[in-house]
């Protein structure tokens, strides 16, 4: 066996399907046939050796889901990132033109699952627009909206602070935060039926109103949630290996931000105070005191405290909303468009109500066959179009909703925060490590079933 | 199915024209007339805005093809070759300042009658003055190129991946125009309104539920 160059081929040139050397190919692919490994590797071009290609995910633990990291590595230096995306495409904007305007909300509720009550919000302030309804929305409509949405709010950033944790090592945060994140749902089943994807918010209202003890139990999570806010600030805001990790890492300054469209905690992070519930309200946001939580470092630390300090303003609306819930109506007056269904508990669960299946079978005729065409066929919606954005837990949520008059939508489009804000990942990842890859992405917070929808 | 601003005369369940229905309830829809164009004044900061485009585009009334205020948003629709430009001013000019693009998505008017059926919708925001504005731009199926607006938002560029993607729509000058959401083998653009949602029918309880798109369908 000889030593010379020749017992290993560079296939620089060679018909190789898969060591070809083309421009956007995999670079020199060597086939070694023996000899000393020195020798080979004395023969690679040294400023090529350390470069490696690597697919992270899609199916990475610390990718957030299925997304598909391809990096460009110089030794542990990033060279060039690519998000891939596109695992979790499930086509829930088509299906939503082949339903009617009511069940459309059951679609786009499972788009952004960490914040489907946010999804719906959008979609249906759209569909209100369309119909001219804006102004006759109950008071009460808007302050449970409010109410759910912030406590959404805050369970969605514990998400983020539980897995984001978890990626880089802060197991104890992952526990945590579930831990809290589970009472919040506890009490969005409690108002909604459902841990998630809760289709509660629909055009015109909200499906069906408080039950007895919730506003209690929210009013007993309220004290314990500001409590284990400090706890998590205790536990890790000094931490030297959570300071270690984050600050200074994934920077994204406001003019970045501004260019690559990014919005939400990422541009409140970087120093620019845009919350669309204070500088475009809706629903009254207007009327709720609470701050704009802004940082100005604009690394992933700065949106770590964003983030925990956004929940301590979202308890505040909570707790307000809670006292301005007046008793009256959860739905507009129009009976065109108001769901006419009365919910029930009975004992195989949450459906009609059979007082009102009585009523109106019984004593109604035109009743009923309003309730049947309602529920059949839908309401139907002026043609036009609308875009009522909001601020989700990742930015600027909207619903794109186009009616051609008919029943059921025309052309629903999501602009979901998450989907702008992963265009940021090589602004916030080239020229780092790849360890500091897990952090900067975990710090964009992207949730994949609203990128991909 | 109509252009986003037209109400035609549609069919009931039972193929009677207007309302058709018994109960009154489809009677009740106000439909919307055909926006072909919103007359002047337009209301609010709209008459504001068009002005400020109007001085600071000189070839205003060449480029956008009309106007629409609609449910107090206000639509600018514009000839395709001009969209770059147009973004451009909106974004620079001192008394616009559409700073931020919301995003780019496709609408389909599968029967549009002039035969631009493929609209791009762009969602501008000013942050400056707290202004929402939207673009549209119409192209048929057979040249749906449009110029790219990544050079001036480089947020458009997923946006404008996406509705390639979905709807075919070519963005000439995009920096890499693939299929983002679909596979890269993918034949056809999904969200077009003459592909086919599919899907396979269900039994539940003995019965059969067709596949959505076959299913009746009222409107």
């Amino acid at each position: 066996m000889s030593t010379d160059s020749e017992t290993y081929t560079s296939t620089y040139e060679s018909s190789d399907p898969y060591g070809g050397n083309s421009p956007e190919g995999e670079g020199r692919v060597f086939t070694v046939g023996g000899g000393d490994w020195d020798d080979v590797v004395d023969a690679v071009d040294p400023d090529t050796s350390e470069r490696i290609v690597v697919n992270m995910g899609p199916q990475h633990p610390s990718t957030h889901g299925v997304l598909r990291l391809v990096l460009e590595l110089e030794g542990e230096t990033v060279t060039q990132i690519r998000p891939v995306i596109g695992y979790l495409h499930t086509g829930i904007e088509k299906n939503m033109e082949y339903r009617n305007w009511v069940q459309a909300v059951t679609f786009i509720t499972r788009c952004d699952y960490l914040s489907p009550l946010f999804n719906e919000t959008t979609y249906c302030l759209g569909v209100e627009r369309l119909l001219g309804i804006e102004d006759q929305i109950p008071e009460r409509v808007n302050v449970l909206r409010v109410l759910v949405l912030e406590l959404q709010r805050i369970s969605s950033h514990l998400v983020w602070l539980a897995t984001g944790g978890m990626e880089i090592g802060a197991i104890t945060m992952m526990l945590l935060g579930f831990r809290e994140r589970e009472k919040i749902l506890l009490i969005l089943e409690m108002i909604t039926g459902l841990r998630m994807n809760h289709a509660y918010i629909r055009p015109g209202g909200v499906a069906q109103d408080m039950p007895p003890g919730a506003v209690d139990a929210i009013r007993e999570f309220i004290p314990d949630m500001y409590k284990r806010i400090d706890e998590y600030e205790d536990l890790l805001s000094a931490n030297p290996i959570w300071l270690a990790r984050l600050s200074g890492v994934g920077y994204l300054d406001t003019s970045s931000c501004m260019q690559l469209g990014v919005t939400g905690p990422l541009l409140r992070a970087s120093g620019f105070a845009w919350d669309l519930r204070k500088e475009m309200p809706v629903m009254g946001y207007e009327t709720y005191d609470f701050n704009v939580v802004t940082e100005s470092a604009g690394d992933c630390y700065a949106r770590y405290l964003v983030r925990i300090n956004e929940m301590r303003e979202s308890l505040k609306i909570v707790e307000q909303a809670l006292d301005r819930l007046r008793p009256g109506p959860t739905m507009v007056e129009d009976k065109k468009i108001a769901w006419p269904a009365q919910l029930a508990l009975g004992s195989d669960g949450l459906g009609n109500s059979l007082d009102h299946i009585r009523t109106i079978m019984g004593t109604s005729m035109e009743a009923l066959i309003h309730h049947f065409k309602l529920v059949t066929e839908g309401f139907r919606v002026p043609a036009g179009q609308a875009y009522v954005p909001i601020e989700s837990p990742r930015g600027e949520l909207g619903a794109h909703v186009v009616s051609d008059g008919g029943t059921r939508p025309h052309r629903v489009h999501l602009r979901d925060p998450s989907f702008v804000n992963l265009q940021a990942v090589p602004a916030v990842s080239e020229g780092g490590m790849i360890s500091d890859v897990v952090a900067a992405v975990a710090s964009i917070d992207p949730v994949m079933g609203g990128v991909d929808r | 199915m109509t252009s986003s601003d037209g109400g035609e005369t549609r069919r009931d369940i039972f193929g009677a024209t207007g309302s058709g229905d018994t109960s009154g309830f489809g009677g009740l829809v106000v439909r919307a007339p055909r926006l072909l164009s919103s007359p002047k004044p337009y209301g609010g900061w709209f008459d504001e805005a068009t002005g400020a485009l109007e001085s600071a585009y000189p070839n205003f009334d060449g480029v956008i093809e009309r106007v629409v205020v609609h449910r107090g948003e206000l639509t600018l629709h514009v000839k395709r070759e001009a969209i770059a430009d147009v973004c451009k001013t909106l974004r620079d000019d001192p008394a616009l300042r559409f700073e931020m693009c919301s995003g780019v998505s496709g609408v389909d008017y599968l029967d549009d009658p002039t035969g631009r059926r493929l609209h791009a919708v762009y969602h501008l925001l000013s942050m400056t003055f707290r202004r929402r504005l939207r673009l549209e731009v119409s192209v048929t199926a057979e040249d749906p190129h449009i110029p790219s607006v990544t050079a001036v938002y480089p947020t458009a560029n997923w946006h404008e991946r996406e509705t390639w993607d979905f709807f075919g729509i070519v963005f000439d000058g995009h920096p890499a125009l693939t299929r983002i959401e679909m596979p890269d083998d993918w034949p056809g653009h999904p969200q077009r309104k003459d592909y086919p949602l599919g899907g396979v029918p269900v039994e539940y309880k003995g019965a059969t539920v067709p596949p959505p798109d076959e299913r009746r369908s009222y409107a």
